[in-house]
């Protein structure tokens, strides 16, 4: 039985500053699961999730993005994210004055979830009364960007290398952290889902993947299982990709 | 922006003498809804305080001291009892420096006098609140606040208008005495008429190791402001902070700065400004003067521009007479930055949303040594005009 699609994007060509990034994406995450993307530097993965949450900066030239069934493509962020839609920034900015625990209050949304609770769980707590993100280290920007993203608590989360600086300290906090947004510990069916940049595949020890994708020159090269396909860039790089049968033909 | 249709120079002559105001007797006669004004800026009934004064245009209707170690008079009363205050009296500020200080000269209306006695160290704010209540009335004050050696005070002075009342004018002469080792915690807090002129006039000394920390909030439209407190350290040791927290909209001219002279070795000053200008024009001034060696001082301005009309100034000013002095000035004008917009809306505030609170940040500034409740009020008027930001 095919699963409930929870994303769907459809021929997406997207426009950066005058210049085609992505060139005809299209993929499916069903609801639950979660999906690797792969590919070297420039190749449109942040692209496509910067698109998919819906930055101006990245223009829509063509094709479609739909989530839970309706078409967001033109929807700006704060709707896709009032829809439940996450991501979690790589480089986030400092909001000056602004204290880490005001700024969960914005994301709650009423929905409940105990910020203190949240916080304490993480070692995460003594950062609530700084300025959202002002001198956090790499370890802590990752924490402060999944603990928005727990109290948040979007259906989809889109992760953009969620383990670039992170020390090994800190690595596993940062795990258990995205497990518990995309429901890894549960026995019920999971309602999550997420998309997963990686460069060095790390994090999937931490949050398995159930597919994987190959991002080459904005479009999607292959798709497979993600634990295969990122040995297989382990031992013989991109190039090999360019080969590959498995290719999808666009 | 239009400097140019503005009456920069509100003359006196224009406007009825406080005196001539619709003045209750007492407090009690205040509306529910002249409550909710003074409550905005922080007069509440069931704060504990250590005095409370509230002057109604040229009446004082309220004031009461409760601890031993403060006297909280109104100045007529103080400059009888103590002999026209000799000492004190156009001793921080020049009578004659302009039209506004030699008119309050003429024709007092009244003002608040508070001393500290030696060694006495206030635990609670003494509240201060000026209050023109009358429309096109001009309001003349004249402050004595006198912190004696060792002694502690934090003051607070609110100053606004009837919830109704546009138009007016407001003068306030204040004179500041911290004497050695006193320490004196000084924040004003501005929700006037949109038409309304206000023309502080102040005037710090500072002794010997004593400490002087001013806060200014502005953050509601009012015709103009143009203020320029002049600070002497004249100990070894004494320190000096002036804050601003200033929002000019649509309508407003501001026209904010301090003046430090650095008078004795070893005296320290910051002048902090962080203004906004979403339609209206704000000058940041700041005027640091080294008059000794081994001082050290620092001027820090930043502005947020929220549209293309309106104006931001950033003037700072660094006069060195010493080659052992530390003295430096930063100044930044721009927008609220794009990315900070993008990442809150991501996180499901709508753009509007998202600029309020990075303006609310931005300008909630920690002053270093403001007590928590003072830094509570600040946050809290910031908070309460964010819907306006």
């Amino acid at each position: 039985m095919r699963k409930e699609p929870l994303l769907e994007i459809r021929d997406l060509w997207v426009e950066v500053e005058g210049k085609e990034v992505l060139k005809g994406v299209s993929l499916t995450i069903p609801k639950g699961e979660t999906h690797a993307l792969f590919g070297r530097n420039g190749s449109g993965k942040t692209t496509l999730l910067m698109t998919i949450m819906g930055f101006p900066m990245y223009r829509v030239r063509h094709g479609q993005i739909l989530f839970k069934g309706e078409d967001i493509t033109t929807l700006p962020p704060f709707e896709r994210a009032r829809r439940g839609i996450g991501i979690m920034f790589q480089r986030p900015p400092t909001i000056r004055g602004v204290k880490l625990r005001e700024m969960l209050k914005l994301c709650a949304k009423e929905n409940g979830v105990k910020i203190e609770e949240l916080a304490r769980e993480f070692g995460f707590e003594a950062f609530l009364e700084r300025d959202v993100n002002r001198g956090f280290s790499g370890g802590e920007l990752k924490k402060s960007e999944l603990l928005q993203l727990l109290i948040q608590d979007p259906d989809l989360v889109l992760l953009d290398e969620p383990e670039s600086g992170v020390d090994m300290e800190n690595i596993q906090v940062v795990g258990r952290m995205i497990r518990k947004l995309l429901q890894k510990d549960t026995h019920r069916p999971r309602t999550k889902s997420g998309l997963i940049i990686t460069h060095t595949g790390f994090i999937l020890q931490y949050v398995p993947a159930d597919l994987g994708y190959v991002m080459m020159d904005g479009t999607i090269y292959c798709e497979g299982n993600p634990q295969e396909i990122f040995e297989g860039i382990q031992k013989h790089g991109y190039e090999e990709c360019l080969q590959c049968l498995r290719r999808i033909e666009a | 922006m239009s400097e140019k249709n503005r009456s920069l120079e509100p003359r006196i002559e224009e406007f009825k003498s406080a005196k001539e105001g619709d003045i209750p007797r007492s407090v009690e006669e205040l509306s529910p809804e002249e409550w909710e004004r003074l409550k905005e800026v922080g007069i509440e009934p069931q704060a504990q305080r250590e005095g409370e004064f509230i002057q109604t245009d040229a009446r004082v209707v309220h004031c009461k001291s409760l601890p031993e170690g403060l006297e909280l008079l109104p100045v007529t009363e103080a400059l009888k009892k103590y002999d026209g205050l000799e000492e004190y009296w156009w001793k921080a500020v020049p009578a004659d420096k302009d039209q506004y200080t030699k008119a309050t000269d003429e024709d007092l209306d009244d003002g608040y006098f508070i001393r500290v006695l030696p060694g006495y160290k206030l635990v609670y704010p003494v509240q201060t609140c000026l209050y023109i209540r009358t429309p096109g009335v001009v309001q003349k004050v004249h402050n004595i606040i006198i912190v004696e050696e060792g002694a502690e005070l934090n003051l607070i002075t609110s100053c606004t208008t009837h919830p109704h009342v546009r138009s007016g004018f407001h003068i306030g002469v204040s004179e500041f005495y911290v004497k050695k080792n006193a320490r004196l915690t000084f924040t004003m807090i501005h929700y006037w008429g949109e038409e309304t002129h206000v023309r502080p006039r102040t005037g710090i000394i500072v002794e010997e190791g004593g400490t002087y920390i001013s806060t200014y909030v502005t953050l509601h439209q009012v015709a103009t402001v143009q203020a320029m407190p002049n600070c002497r350290l004249i100990g070894p040791g004494a320190k000096a902070t002036f804050g601003s927290v200033v929002a000019a909209p649509q309508g407003s001219y501001l026209d904010l700065g301090a003046r430090v002279s650095l008078e004795a070795p070893e005296t320290r000053a910051e002048i902090i400004s962080r203004s906004v200008s979403y339609g209206g024009e704000s000058i940041a001034r700041g005027h640091l003067i080294g008059k000794a060696p081994e001082i050290k001082a620092h001027l820090e301005c930043q502005g947020l521009m929220l549209s293309d009309e309106g104006a931001i100034k950033a003037i700072p000013q660094l006069d060195a007479h010493y080659a052992n002095v530390d003295m430096s000035h930063e100044a930044a004008v721009g927008k609220v930055a794009q990315e900070e917009i993008e990442y809150l809306m991501a996180r499901g505030l709508s753009e509007e949303e998202a600029t309020s609170l990075i303006v609310q940040g931005f300008l909630s500034v920690r002053i270093e040594g403001l007590p928590q409740t003072l830094q509570e009020r600040i946050d809290r008027a910031i908070e309460l005009a964010r819907e306006g930001l």
